[in-house]
């Protein structure tokens, strides 16, 4: 069982959770994932390291309650224990030679874009941060990039943070200006790093995605995570889960996604009946 | 005197029409008569030919001869002093191809039916006699086994009985390996693999879970934290596809991602168990072993309408045991032999809507001996299906090779090792589908076996 130490709302759906993983803490490397299970019945999801403390043995997950698990995730507590937590998985990003980059969020991105920036900020990188989010009570972690970044930009798409459009937009502007990055890493929803890659591609900016496909052991055995780079088949697990995004397949992607919606709905219509009855009494 | 009855006392199944619409278990074992009158059947030969069949060694006549006397409690010592999980081999070792292929009876008839023996005493002993292990003084020496599936449960059995304490390791949040997330409920029922599992615990090995060697800890690692030896029975558990278009649609699996979802995260249970299965009304599964025909089963058990097995070559070359075949076949399972799948179809949503496929001939044997399947020009043709199981086989998980420095592997991935596992890296040994490929849980355990007794001697030269 994996004890969890710290629990903070960071906006009204997406959660942080500190656990307590030595084993986990003490070999993660940013890029990397966990597979964890919340309870005994429950399924095996991959979330992407969003932090690591290796003196205090943590691994730090942040997710948005969006299916059955991460809505059981939201109502844990601090003290409360997850079944399973298993790591960390998948190969570390690398960032030889890099001296600016762009590191881009989009929503809950933003979690996994973070330890990236920490690692190239650290590293001595001239580092930019743009991150986005649907509107200003989503913002997450911008007091924890400003940190690790040169320049960070915060974008909503309704325009309530006074900084209206896409991170695309910026990143656009920033090249057009005559910005020179040797690498932009761009984290977030499928077609929020389709889009990056469309405006680095004509300018031949290597872009790197992290890529979250349907999985179940993460290890490499099931195969569910196929995803399709530059006509290769390749699992995000063990090939993974960082891809070059000019020869990622997004439509692919997208779709593999969308495999279990059906079920996914009726587990969450299940969960939210037992939830309620927790609640109810 | 011997019963002299050329055929096996037949063994109660679930009726077929039945057992197709749930996951319990197809065979439901002899009962005390049924065991002796077929026990009676063996005629204690001396020279012991079944013996020689057997991977580890079980003493077979010897067995059988108590059962027909009685002695059901003996009988089953009598197993477990060279075999620690008779109630699994019972049901799942290919006895056709080995002890009961040597079987004397087998030339004018069906051999004693050695394998429902074993299931016999093993399952009367679980379900009789509850005794506390007896646990070997230990002798204070740290050794680790990477895998819980039949190598490495078994390596780890006789390593705790020599009194070491064992740690194995485990990637899953489960311990069983193949026969967990693999084989599936009605063939081998997860609760006995379970108390298999608590038998071992009980004789001090611990078992840690959520431990993916190569990336949480490395076996370098291993050895620094004090574990004289390591054992890698880490299986072969990644899987092949077929390279043809078509194979990333929505609705095709892995054999792998297919049971493991049904077997390990019990999604036959959805939506009591939280991880789904997709099964549709049509399934293909392509292939011709035992996986394919627990993929098979296992879709039609979900309420496909039609399931069918797709395989290049004929049912004689088909790698899967008889008795899966057969069983599959009285469930209703449609065989398409000397077919081979050209590409597989999507609709515009990108989900699968058929499976273009070639008849084949047999032509030359080929290097596995089995004749090349040729195919037959003109003769492509669509099935049509819905999901699409591959299950062509698997192959080495690469994460322990490519993390160990030093551990000689083949052009296949398996790790090299000698018949006594050891591997080229001095204090690591290696058995199982790690160092043979895909092959049976039987010889996993024999290889896990020669693995303990190999690393008790290499411990014990180090002083």
């Amino acid at each position: 069982m994996f004890k969890i130490l710290r629990k903070e709302k960071l906006n009204s759906q997406v959660t942080l959770l500190e656990i307590d993983a030595p084993f986990v803490a003490r070999k993660a490397e940013p890029g990397q994932f966990v597979i964890l299970r919340a309870h005994e019945e429950g399924e095996r999801i991959p979330l992407t390291i969003a932090d690591y403390d290796r003196n205090r043995g943590s691994v730090t997950i942040i997710f948005q309650e969006v299916g059955a698990t991460t809505r059981l995730l939201g109502n844990f507590e601090a003290g409360d224990k997850l079944a399973d937590f298993c790591g960390p998985l998948g190969n570390p990003s690398h960032f030889e030679g890099v001296r600016k980059a762009a590191v881009i969020g989009g929503g809950l991105g933003t979690a996994i874009a973070y330890p990236q920036a920490k690692k190239l900020f650290g590293m001595g990188v001239d580092v930019d941060v743009i991150i986005g989010f649907r509107n200003k009570e989503l913002i997450i972690l911008e007091e924890e990039m400003a940190k690790v970044s040169h320049h960070l930009y915060v974008t909503t798409d309704d325009g309530s943070n006074g900084t209206r459009g896409f991170v695309s937009d910026i990143l656009k502007k920033r090249i057009e200006e005559g910005e020179k990055y040797d690498v932009v890493i761009a984290i977030g929803p499928p077609i929020m790093m389709k889009v990056v890659c469309d405006v680095t591609r004509p300018h031949g900016i290597k872009t790197i995605v992290s890529l979250n496909p349907i999985m179940i052991d993460g290890t490499g055995m099931c195969g569910g995570c196929r995803v399709t780079v530059g006509d290769q088949t390749k699992f995000a697990c063990v090939d993974g889960p960082d891809f070059d995004g000019h020869l990622v397949d997004f439509e692919e992607l997208v779709r593999r996604l969308s495999m279990y919606r059906e079920h996914e709905k009726e587990c969450l219509d299940r969960h939210e009946c037992r939830l309620g009855g927790v609640l109810d009494g | 005197m011997a019963n002299m009855s050329p055929k096996k006392v037949p063994i109660p199944e679930q009726d077929p029409q039945v057992r197709s619409r749930n996951f319990s278990e197809v065979s439901l074992g002899y009962t005390e008569e049924m065991a002796v009158e077929e026990a009676q059947r063996c005629l204690n030969c001396k020279h012991k030919p079944c013996m020689s069949g057997c991977p580890v060694n079980v003493r077979i006549p010897e067995f059988i001869t108590l059962i027909a006397a009685g002695e059901y409690e003996k009988a089953y010592e009598t197993i477990y002093e060279t075999n620690s999980l008779p109630a699994i081999c019972g049901r799942v070792c290919p006895q056709e191809t080995q002890c009961e292929q040597k079987c004397v009876r087998g030339i004018k008839g069906e051999p004693v039916a050695i394998g429902r023996l074993e299931r016999f005493a093993a399952d009367w002993y679980m379900e009789n006699i509850r005794r506390a292990a007896v646990k070997t003084p230990r002798n204070g020496k740290k050794v680790a086994v990477i895998g819980s599936g039949p190598a490495g449960l078994t390596c780890a059995g006789d390593l705790a009985k020599m009194g070491y304490d064992v740690t194995v390791f485990e990637a899953f949040h489960k311990a069983g390996g193949v026969l967990v997330y693999g084989i599936p409920e009605f063939r081998l029922p997860k609760d006995l693999v379970k108390k298999e599992i608590e038998a071992l615990k009980a004789l001090g090995v611990e078992i840690r879970t959520n431990m993916v060697i190569g990336k949480t800890l490395t076996i370098d690692e291993l050895f620094d934290e004090g574990y004289e030896a390591v054992f890698i029975g880490s299986g072969a558990g990644l899987p092949t596809f077929l390279g043809i278009p078509g194979e990333n649609l929505n609705g095709v699996y892995s054999a792998n991602e297919f049971l493991t979802r049904i077997n390990l995260m019990k999604a036959y249970t959805f939506p009591q168990s939280d991880t789904p299965v997709k099964c549709g009304r049509n399934v293909a599964v392509v292939g011709g072993g035992n996986v394919a025909m627990d993929a098979a089963r296992s879709a039609k058990r979900l309420g496909a309408e039609n399931v069918y097995i797709v395989y290049r070559r004929s049912e004689e070359e088909m790698p899967a045991r008889v008795e899966e075949i057969h069983h599959a076949k009285e469930e209703g399972i449609i065989f398409k032999f000397l077919t081979n799948p050209l590409r597989i179809l999507g609709d515009d949503k990108g989900w699968v809507c058929g499976m273009e496929c070639v008849n084949m001939d047999l032509g030359e044997p080929d290097a596995s001996g089995r004749r090349r399947p040729v195919p037959i020009e003109g003769s492509e043709h669509v099935i049509d299906v819905d999901i699409a199981i591959i299950a062509i086989g698997t192959s080495p998980n690469p994460l322990i090779r490519s993390t160990t420095s030093g551990l000689d592997t083949n052009k296949w991935g398996c790790i090299v090792a000698d018949e006594n596992g050891r591997t080229s890296r001095e204090g690591v040994f290696a058995g199982g589908d790690a160092v043979t490929g895909a092959a049976t849980v039987i010889l996993a355990m024999g290889a896990g076996k020669n693995a303990a007794k190999a690393m008790d001697e290499y411990i014990k030269s180090k002083g």
